[in-house]
């Protein structure tokens, strides 16, 4: 099998927690740099982790959009590559208009940093698949979680069945308390909870195992 | 070379809850405050000599990528045609 891509920005804290996660289920896995040019085909599917890539200056995920590593992301997700950005991940995906909308400061203007119970919508085929349990319990950890689009992009996630979580009590006031999204080919999705911080009972629960037992 | 300002808000439809916020501590402070936007000001130092052709390139970099066209409007301030007149003042 071919190792699955995590992804450092100058500022991505998240990463070992994830690569660790991906070494729990005995997949491999190699951590790609931001200056890194790589050939999607060379992994089975690429991770985004949290952080505050480029210190979230501008917008969060506004500037690690126009790294390197992103130049290949983007032609991953046009090579119909599995990708899932969390946290921060899920913020460059949407600056990169790979997912729709934007995460904006929560509505508190707090940091919000807890465990939150997750619905799923609809199941993400290549993210966990359908074996992945309707409702979750995991942490999020983040001030610009938000989730915000327009009125008629909203509508068509709606329409064409791309939320893929939602918060079960908004914690942010992101719009109809949506938690996470894929794209139109839903090979593409993002999350603002951090699954790979509930992988072992010592951590708080191991909801989070299921969104990694992927089908690449 | 010439001093381009940005001045970037969140649109009008869009919730701006730190502004918001800003503007209710102003009330708290007895100000007479209705509302307050919350934005960024950049200031970018172009080369080139072209008036037309420096402020289509401020153009491009803010909607590339200065700003965020879902929920960011921008307006573009000519702030200096000669830096070093500018830092005499």
């Amino acid at each position: 099998m071919k190792p699955v891509a995590v992804v450092r920005f100058p500022g991505t804290q998240c990463d070992q927690d994830v690569v660790k996660a991906i070494k729990l289920l005995h997949y491999p896995v190699k951590t790609i740099g931001h200056a890194d040019r790589f050939s999607p085909k060379d992994y089975s599917a690429f991770i985004l982790p949290g952080g505050f890539s480029y210190g979230d200056y501008l917008r969060a995920g506004a500037l690690a959009v126009h790294s390197q590593a992103m130049q290949d992301i983007y032609k991953a997700a046009e090579a119909g590559r599995p990708i899932l950005g969390i946290c921060n991940g899920f913020q460059i995906l949407c600056e990169a208009g790979l997912l729709e909308g934007t995460l904006q400061v929560n509505q508190t203007l707090r940091f919000i940093d807890k465990w939150v119970e997750l619905e799923l919508i609809h199941s993400c085929s290549v993210w966990g698949g359908d074996q992945i349990k309707k409702t979750v319990c995991i942490p999020i950890a983040h001030k610009e979680g938000r989730f915000y689009a327009s009125e008629e992009k909203m509508k068509m996630l709606q329409d064409q069945s791309l939320i893929w979580w939602k918060y079960k009590k908004n914690p942010n006031g992101s719009l109809e308390s949506i938690a996470g999204i894929m794209n139109k080919q839903k090979n593409v999705a993002g999350l603002m909870p951090h699954p790979e911080r509930a992988m072992a009972e010592w951590m708080g629960g191991t909801a989070g195992i299921s969104f990694f037992k992927t089908f690449f | 070379m010439m001093i381009i300002g940005v001045k970037i808000l969140l649109k009008e439809e869009v919730l701006d809850v730190q502004g918001r916020a800003i503007a209710e501590t102003l009330k708290r402070r007895d100000y007479s405050i209705e509302d307050c936007r919350y934005g960024k000001f950049l200031e970018l130092k172009v080369s080139g000599n072209n008036k037309e052709e420096i402020l289509e390139q401020a153009k491009k970099m803010a909607e590339s990528v200065l700003c965020n066209s879902l929920v960011e409007s921008y307006e573009l301030e000519v702030l200096s045609e000669d830096p070093v007149v500018k830092k005499g003042q």
